[in-house]
C-alpha cells in the first residue's frame, strides 16, 4: 500500500511539470560524437525470455540501471519515461525500455515484471547472475555500489550512476540523459532519434 | 592639515584603483566566444596515470553560465576509454551536454575521488551585481590555477 502511495505521488509530481513545446531540432541531454556501437548483452528478461540488446534493432531503445528497492531515483526515471511513452502515442510502438537491474540478489524476474507493470507494461526488465550484470555496468560505464539504507526494512541499498541511455535504430549509443531532465527533455530527444 | 585634505589623496587613489575597475566589471557586458566549456583528456593520460601520476582533468566544480555559456563539452583524445564526468567515452569521442536552466547538478563521477563531480549553472549575467560575482570568482579561479603551478 506504501509503495503504490509513492509511486503514486511521483507518478503526479512528474505530471504537474507543465507541457512544453518538445522539440527545436536540438538534442536536449547529452549526445555522443561520433557515436559507438551500444555494447550487446544478453540477460534474463522480466517477460520470461532472454533480452538481448542487438535483437531491438530497428527500434530507438532506452536503457535505464536501477533496482525495484530504490525509493529514490528509479521511481522517477521510470515515471518520466512512462509519461514519454503517453506522450509518443502510436510512435511508442518504435521505442523499447530496458530496465537493468543493479541488484539481481533480490531483483527477480518476476518482481521486475510486477514493477515495471505499474510504469508501462510494455517495458523490459533485465536481470541475470551478478558477474553478468556487472560486466554490462562496466560495458557502459555505470557505478553501482551496496550501501545502508535509510529505510531499514528494505535491508540495503545500491547507490547508482542514474542515467539513460538512449540507443538509435542502428544500434548505436547517442545520448545519456543525465538524471533530472525532464520528460519533455527526453521526449524532444527520443523524437529526433525516430526521426533518424 | 584637516584630515579630509590629508586624506584626500589616498581615497582618490583607493578609488581609481578599487572602486574604477569594480564599476567597470559591473557595468561592462560579459561575452563569451562560445557556448561550449571544453575540457579534453590529453593523449597518453591512461599510460601517465598508470605510471602512478595524480592526473586531474575535470575540476570538482564546473562554472557555467545560461543562455551564454551553457553547454559542457568534454572530449577523450587518449588511446583508451575513459569515464569522463558521467559518461564514458570512447578514444576520439567527444560528449555535448547542454544545460537549460540555472541550477546546480550533481553527477556520479569515477575520474574524482569523491566520486561526484558537480556542475553550477548560474542565472545570464544581466544585472551588475551578477557581473561582479562572476569576474571575481573568474579572478579567485585564476588565482587558485597559479597557486597551484599554472
Amino acid at each position: 500500500m506504501k509503495r503504490a502511495l509513492t509511486l503514486l505521488a511521483t507518478l503526479a509530481i512528474v505530471l504537474a511539470v507543465p507541457a512544453v513545446d518538445a522539440g527545436d531540432g536540438a538534442f536536449k541531454s547529452g549526445v555522443f560524437d561520433p557515436p559507438s556501437a551500444a555494447p550487446d548483452f544478453q540477460l534474463q528478461g522480466s517477460n520470461g525470455a532472454p533480452v538481448v540488446l542487438s535483437k531491438f534493432r530497428g527500434k530507438v531503445v532506452a536503457v535505464a540501471f536501477g533496482f525495484t528497492y530504490c525509493e529514490r531515483i528509479c521511481p522517477v526515471t521510470l515515471a518520466n519515461l512512462s509519461q514519454v511513452f503517453r506522450q509518443l502515442g502510436a510512435a511508442a510502438a518504435d521505442v523499447q525500455v530496458i530496465f537493468v537491474s543493479v541488484d539481481p540478489d533480490r531483483d527477480t524476474p518476476d518482481r521486475l515484471r510486477e514493477h515495471l507493470q505499474s510504469f508501462n507494461p510494455s517495458f523490459l526488465g533485465a536481470t541475470g547472475r551478478k558477474m553478468q550484470i556487472d560486466a554490462v555496468r562496466q560495458a557502459y560505464g555505470v557505478f553501482a555500489e551496496k550501501a545502508v539504507s535509510e529505510n531499514k526494512k528494505l535491508g540495503y541499498a545500491v547507490h547508482h550512476s542514474s542515467s539513460i541511455f538512449l540507443i538509435d535504430r542502428e544500434g548505436k549509443l547517442r545520448v545519456l540523459v543525465p538524471f533530472g531532465r525532464s520528460p519533455q527533455a527526453i521526449l524532444n530527444d527520443v523524437n529526433l532519434l525516430l526521426k533518424r | 592639515m584637516s584630515a579630509a585634505r590629508r586624506f584626500r589623496w589616498p581615497l582618490f587613489v583607493f578609488a581609481a584603483l578599487v572602486l574604477g575597475p569594480m564599476t567597470w566589471a559591473a557595468a561592462t557586458p560579459v561575452r563569451f566566444d562560445s557556448r561550449e566549456e571544453l575540457f579534453e583528456i590529453p593523449k597518453g593520460t591512461w599510460a601517465r596515470r598508470m605510471a602512478g601520476e595524480k592526473i586531474e582533468i575535470l575540476p570538482q566544480e564546473i562554472r557555467l553560465v545560461a543562455g551564454e555559456r551553457d553547454i559542457l563539452v568534454l572530449r577523450n583524445r587518449d588511446d583508451v576509454p575513459q569515464i569522463f564526468g558521467p559518461a564514458l567515452m570512447m578514444p576520439g569521442q567527444s560528449f555535448r551536454l547542454p544545460f537549460e536552466s540555472a541550477a546546480e547538478y550533481q553527477f556520479a563521477c569515477t575520474a574524482h575521488a569523491s566520486g561526484q563531480m558537480t556542475v553550477i549553472v548560474s542565472e545570464a549575467l544581466t544585472s551588475p551585481w551578477a557581473r561582479l560575482v562572476w569576474r571575481a570568482g573568474k579572478i579567485l579561479k585564476r588565482a587558485k590555477w597559479l597557486e597551484q603551478g599554472g
